[in-house]
């Protein structure tokens, strides 16, 4: 049986797919969210730093206008547990930058190549993603 | 023109991770839920995606970027303690919360004091990696 929110996530996932082709065929670059954002972050990426600040707007603006044609609200559904919160942002923000990269570089445009460490990183992360998972739901009994 | 392009790359990343409904972290946590109720939406958007980029990737063969330059060479499969360790925290992280940074950006419009609270917190992260970094350099 074939779910719609597949469809769409496949949908999605072709589109996305797009754009990270965009960003390498046109800028001979990799689209990174972690190293785009890290980058201006750091300041290691000075040297390109407003093609850096158009992705990132872009990447938060497009959904929003999206969302104004369609009517259809957005929903995140993050916790309202703050500690965890602000645990997984650091978290995130560490080890992307230490990493040398998220879902999008290593995982998306990594294991397009055929990466190497790419696809490591990919299996070591869903990992320890679905490790957290089923802590959080050993611990709170549901999500 | 190297703008445009990226404009445009961000404007499909974002519309991507909408329609996939990727910005929406019990769809995230619920492909990270593999021993629960899983939901292999995820698995479909990575295919997906993947598609695109292998067909990109292959036209880069004798070719240059259009804005110039070269296209970045290919990574050793080098599988130091950076690249493990980093994948580690960050996945923690991702499934602590079910974000991780492009939908974390993706999802800011719409993803209240919450979201913003993760993101600024990624971004300390992102600041404080290179301090981190080198500890562990040491014999790899």
């Amino acid at each position: 049986m074939i779910e719609m929110d597949w469809i769409w996530g496949l949908i999605g996932g072709l589109i996305i797919g797009c754009g990270g082709a965009v960003y390498l065929l046109g800028n001979g670059r990799i689209m990174g969210a972690s190293g785009i954002i890290g980058g201006l972050v750091d300041g290691s990426g000075r040297s390109n730093w407003i093609e850096r600040v158009c992705f990132v707007a872009a990447l938060l603006i497009a959904p929003a206008v999206l969302i104004l044609f369609t009517g259809v609200p957005g929903e995140t559904n993050v916790t309202d547990n703050y500690a965890l919160i602000v645990i997984g942002g650091l978290l995130v923000g560490v080890g992307t930058r230490i990493g040398g990269g998220c879902t999008s570089g290593h995982g998306v445009c990594g294991i397009s190549r055929l990466s190497p460490r790419g696809i490591v990183s990919t299996l070591i992360y869903i990992f320890a993603g679905a490790v957290m998972v089923a802590a959080l739901r050993a611990m709170t009994g549901a999500l | 023109m190297r703008n445009m392009f990226a404009i445009l790359s961000g404007a499909l990343f974002g519309i991507g991770l909408y329609l996939a409904d990727m910005t929406n972290t019990v769809k995230v946590q619920g492909y990270l839920d593999f021993f629960g109720n899983w939901d292999p939406t995820l698995a479909f958007v990575m295919g997906g995606a993947i598609l695109p980029m292998a067909v990109a990737w292959v036209l880069t063969r004798n070719r240059k970027p259009v804005i110039g330059g070269e296209f970045p060479a290919p990574a050793p499969a080098k599988f130091d303690r950076k690249l493990i360790i980093g994948a580690i925290l960050f996945g923690m992280g991702w499934g602590l919360v079910g974000l991780c940074p492009g939908p974390a950006v993706a999802s800011l419009s719409f993803g209240g004091v919450a979201g913003l609270v993760f993101l600024v917190a990624m971004l300390a992260g992102m600041l404080i990696a290179p301090k981190v970094s080198p500890l562990l350099d040491s014999k790899g």
